[in-house]
């Protein structure tokens, strides 16, 4: 990427973003804005540097082991990145467990790298202050996803329990205003303030939100992966707080990820 | 039943066949014991959020284990249960300041654990409901009560129902989606007098002509 592109993408965000504050006096629905951003930053996404940050980290020697990721088995054999995503989570035989891509990541840093676990799972989300590696290698990892359709599997009966056991999670009604994932994304077509939210029990609306996650959020200036996402609903539905790559976060994974199957993967995505 | 509702049901019995064989022993009370458990496990305290708040009351474990659609002769129990915890007011007035309500209205805020302990609570109504006229970034998951008094009146049996299912929704439908504010102890008696009066008071923008 050249600085003049650079330039152009930082000018429309600013745009965008002032843009933004008016648009809401019109009633203008936050979808509706998000798609004229889209439009306007077609050629680039400001993901794009985090994904390039990612890719670095990917490929070069780090941790006390100093080794790269590249030996990493993301579920297609050791070092094969193209399309891993469109099929996380999965079951993964040497751990015994079924893993999302940022739980899979973990393993590859604290087993490759020799990371200690407790020093990623810290902070593994990006702050102002400090960008996330895990979360920029998640960002690299889905990008070489782009265009290739969701398949993930349930044939391995842990999938399958995955699956089942993030269904009953996301209908889980518990804390102080009884909400459920489900209270809010499990009705078509309702909006909390000007906000859409998507149905997360259709096919239809689990795959367009499904596969726009990692995605850089314009209201924060970062791009957020999506274990950041259902820490940030989580919040939100007043619960305390998921543990990072906790198994509870990647059984939600699973249900939401399987219920996006057949569309084709479109991240990272852009989001207010 | 409105389209809407005969909208959902399609898609849901649509989505049911489609992962039929995914979706099969959903009342598998083994699975329900370990996804519990595996919750119970995985969440844990952060700010004023303390991992004691994914315990479930009996009401929430109901509505969780048949996804908001529980029998009608536990549905009538349930009811009943959350009702006779309702503390009415001790001097039997309803109504407080609209003017008071329409703040608290428009506050979101409250009990996340990015909120301080000190922050008060907000209604957060217009989340989910329209109101007044003037207000027009409001949610849809909760249906409009705009004119609200307009419709109902502000006879005193009005006022009784309107603070009852502010205090407690689920009184009155077990899985409603709306918070508890009176049973949970996020709203005060005097807020949810405001509220009430936010309503019904011909004076409020809900009921602007």
């Amino acid at each position: 990427m050249n600085t003049d592109k650079l330039a152009s993408m930082l000018l429309v965000l600013a745009f965008a973003a002032s843009g933004a504050v008016q648009a809401e006096e019109k009633a203008v629905s936050d979808s509706e804005k998000i798609e004229q951003y889209r439009e306007m930053i077609s050629d680039g996404n400001p993901a794009d540097f985090d994904e390039m940050r990612g890719e670095e980290l990917w490929k070069k020697p780090g941790g006390p082991k100093q080794a790269s990721l590249e030996k990493c088995d993301l579920g297609k054999g050791a070092g094969v990145v193209k399309g891993a995503y469109a099929e996380l989570p999965r079951y993964f035989k040497d751990t015994r467990m079924v893993q999302d891509l940022e739980s899979r990541l973990l393993t590859c840093m604290t087993t490759l790298q020799g990371i200690p676990e407790e020093e990623i799972t810290a902070k593994p989300f990006a702050s102002d202050k400090k960008p996330s590696d895990i979360s920029s290698l998640a960002s690299y990892v889905v990008g070489q996803s782009k265009g290739i359709k969701m398949a993930v599997s349930t044939k391995h009966p842990k999938e399958k329990e995955a699956y089942q056991i993030g269904k009953l999670i996301f209908n889980y009604r518990a804390g102080p205003y009884d909400f459920a994932c489900s209270t809010c994304h499990g009705t078509s077509g309702s909006r909390i303030r000007m906000q859409d939210l998507p149905n997360l029990n259709t096919k239809e609306d689990a795959q367009t939100a499904y596969t726009s996650w990692p995605a850089y959020r314009v209201s924060q200036g970062l791009t957020r992966s999506f274990q950041w996402r259902l820490n940030d609903c989580f919040r939100q539905q007043r619960f305390p707080e998921p543990k990072f790559a906790s198994e509870a976060t990647v059984a939600l994974t699973m249900f939401l990820a399987v219920n996006a199957n057949g569309a084709e993967y479109a991240g990272p995505g852009l989001k207010r | 039943m409105n389209a809407k509702h005969i909208i959902g049901m399609v898609m849901t019995v649509s989505l049911a066949t489609a992962s039929a064989s995914v979706l099969a022993g959903s009342h598998d009370s083994k699975l329900e014991a370990k996804a519990t458990a595996i919750i119970k496990r995985d969440f844990r305290d952060k700010g004023i959020a303390k991992a004691d708040r994914v315990n479930q009351d009996a009401l929430q474990a109901a509505c969780s284990k048949y996804e908001d659609d529980v029998p009608d002769k536990l549905k009538a129990k349930l009811e009943a249960a959350q009702a006779k915890e309702i503390k009415w007011p001790a001097d039997g007035k309803y109504m407080g300041d609209w003017k008071a309500g329409e703040k608290l209205a428009q506050s979101g805020r409250g009990m996340t654990w990015s909120d301080k302990p000190e922050d008060p609570a907000g209604g957060n109504c217009y989340n989910c409901h329209q109101l007044s006229a003037k207000e027009i970034s409001y949610g849809t998951i909760g249906p409009s009560l705009r004119n609200y008094g307009n419709k109902k009146g502000m006879k005193e049996e009005v006022q009784r129902s309107v603070y009852g299912h502010i205090y407690n929704a689920k009184a009155y439908n077990a899985c409603a989606n709306m918070p508890r504010f009176g049973h949970m102890g996020i709203l005060s008696e005097a807020q949810m007098k405001d509220l009430v009066a936010l309503l019904l008071d011909p004076e409020s923008p809900v009921n602007a002509k």
